[in-house]
């Protein structure tokens, strides 16, 4: 990073005016169109950021944007960014706030420039590499925005995708679908123990038909599901175990013995009902009229 | 000194634990509930835990140790009431629990220790230890 | 980026009474950094855990409560020590379900599962640390 003093400080100076009007007619060149209150949004963006900027190279006129003195203009990017993210802009939008700077900065250098190339062609670059910097910043903090987003979404889908139903009046059903990893483990645990709670159901019957694949890890993840369950007083059947599954949990020498478990759902709900003194009768039809 | 009250509720005791508990308290518990087993003798206890936000090791040997203590004076017990937090987090601490009968709440206490009960009868054994 | 310490508080361990006094000031700290209750009850735990630990094995000792950074991610450490006779065997000592005949064992290994980071330090003779990490 050149350390050499630049001029960018006294081109404000003198030029900010220009330099604001000439980047706002830059921007909408390059950029989409804007709608009247999205253009007044641009121009107090604009200006506040002219403002943190010449506050930063006033302390700062070796253009480090990483440095402290630089803390102003980095949150500002990222609140930006952040804005523009949720409003729909796309980065390369977003970082051309940025990027369509350089032209007015390197006209107003060129007219003070005068008569000594070597300073101007020093200050353009010097430009140039803190102009860079910084968009490239707001790329960074754009990509961190859609994570957090991708990573909120995930969340809601976890909870989305662990039902519990109410078979009968005590009697709950949990159909688990796809892997069951430790941070599902967290979610089934508590969807299925607060409907204990809000139910007072006796029985839950975990299907674990829609599980791909059952290791020992995901074994030991259904045994703590029944272990908790338990605490609160509710007896787990499991169901859905498949014949591959069964040998699976034997090789594994898990050991599933303090749970009982059925081919189907349907049968654990039979046994939940009798365990809780419930019968199924038909009415038979009644005889057709003489 | 500070005491836990025993209710009496019926055939049962009643036992309703809403502090913090530290050592002093624990062991004076224990002392209280066996002289109103004898006392009343009672068949059931119920342990209502559902002011608890921790259960720690601590708390959990407590009540494995009144779950014993009680067997041997020929009385069942059953803990009730544990909070979903506490239940996952004693899961994954690994306090195995063995051995203490728990129910969501009271009345579901009261069930679960009428069908032990009637269950110890039939069985005729009552010095078994679980 | 490194980690940085936010906040540190320090507690004493002596009678049992300071074991609630523990617990509380983490319950504290965890609603502070937004943690949901599942994951408050088990650092609370562990704190519990630890701290009867450091009183019953360790002849009494103190508790550091630091709120971390790490970038944007914020995190709860507690380390507990005591300069006790230390642990003769850590190994065996973190095995599930080991016990010296007062039931140490489950609060070692119990913490550790209770937390994403664990970091026990031990020298018979000299006292042990142990310190654990729940990130939010």
């Amino acid at each position: 990073m050149p350390t050499a003093n630049t001029r960018i400080p006294q081109i404000f100076e003198k030029r900010e005016k220009e330099i604001i009007e000439r980047w706002l007619d830059q921007q909408q060149a390059t950029g989409r169109k804007l709608t009247g209150g999205e253009r007044e949004l641009v121009n107090r963006q604009s200006r506040e950021f002219i403002r943190v900027l010449r506050q930063a190279l006033e302390r700062d006129s070796t253009g480090d944007v990483s440095g402290p003195e630089w803390a102003g203009v980095r949150d500002f990017l990222l609140d930006f960014t952040a804005q523009r993210a949720k409003d729909g802009y796309s980065p390369k939008e977003t970082a051309g706030f940025i990027f369509s700077l350089k032209l007015p900065l390197f006209s107003a250098l060129r007219a003070d420039a005068g008569a000594d190339p070597k300073t101007l062609a020093d200050d353009i670059w010097l430009t140039t590499l803190m102009l860079d910097e910084l968009g490239l910043m707001t790329t960074d903090a754009f990509q961190k925005t859609r994570e957090d987003v991708i990573l909120r979404q995930q969340k809601e889908l976890l909870e989305l995708s662990t039902p519990v139903v109410r078979l009968w009046e005590n009697v709950l059903a949990l159909p688990l679908i796809g892997t069951l990893d430790s941070a599902r483990t967290q979610v089934v645990m508590q969807n299925l123990l607060e409907a204990i709670v809000q139910t007072r159901s006796d029985f839950a019957i975990i299907d674990i038909t829609g599980v791909p694949v059952v290791d020992t890890l995901v074994a030991q993840h259904l045994l703590k599901t029944v272990s908790a369950a338990r605490l609160m007083g509710a007896d787990c059947l499991i169901s859905g175990i498949r014949p591959q599954i069964a040998q699976t949990i034997i090789h594994l020498g898990v050991d599933l013995s303090q749970v009982t478990t059925k081919a189907t759902l349907a049968d654990a709900f039979e046994l939940a009902m009798r365990r809780s003194g419930h019968r199924v009768i038909r009415d038979t039809p009644a005889a057709p009229a003489p | 000194m500070e005491r836990i009250p025993i209710l009496k509720m019926g055939e049962f005791l009643l036992v309703t634990i809403q502090v913090d508990m530290h050592d002093r308290l624990a062991i004076t518990l224990q002392d209280d509930l066996t002289e109103q087993i004898v006392k009343h003798r009672a068949h059931g206890v119920l342990i209502d835990i559902s002011a608890l936000e921790i259960v720690d090791s601590f708390i959990g040997r407590m009540l494995a140790s009144i779950a014993s203590m009680a067997q041997l004076l020929d009385s069942e017990t059953v803990v009730v009431g544990m909070q979903p937090a506490v239940a996952i987090t004693l899961v994954e601490l690994g306090l195995p629990m063995y051995g203490i009968r728990t129910a969501l709440d009271v009345e579901k206490g009261m069930t679960a220790l009428r069908g032990a009960i009637s269950q110890a009868g039939r069985d005729g054994d009552s010095s078994r230890i679980g | 980026m490194a980690i940085r310490v936010v906040s540190a508080d320090s507690m004493p361990i002596r009678v049992s009474d300071d074991i609630v006094l523990v617990r509380q000031a983490v319950r504290k700290k965890s609603v502070a950094l937004g943690f949901g209750l599942v994951d408050q009850t088990k650092v609370v735990t562990a704190s519990s855990e630890l701290a009867r630990n450091t009183l019953d094995h360790g002849g009494g000792g103190s508790a550091l409560l630091e709120i971390l950074e790490n970038g944007t991610r914020q995190g709860l450490r507690l380390t507990f020590e005591d300069q006790g006779p230390g642990i003769p065997n850590i190994d065996l000592a973190l095995t599930d379900g080991y016990t010296t005949g007062n039931g140490m064992g489950l609060g070692l290994s119990g913490a550790k599962r209770l937390s994403h980071e664990f970091e026990l330090w031990s020298k018979p003779g000299e006292g042990t640390r142990v310190s654990i990490l729940r990130w939010k």
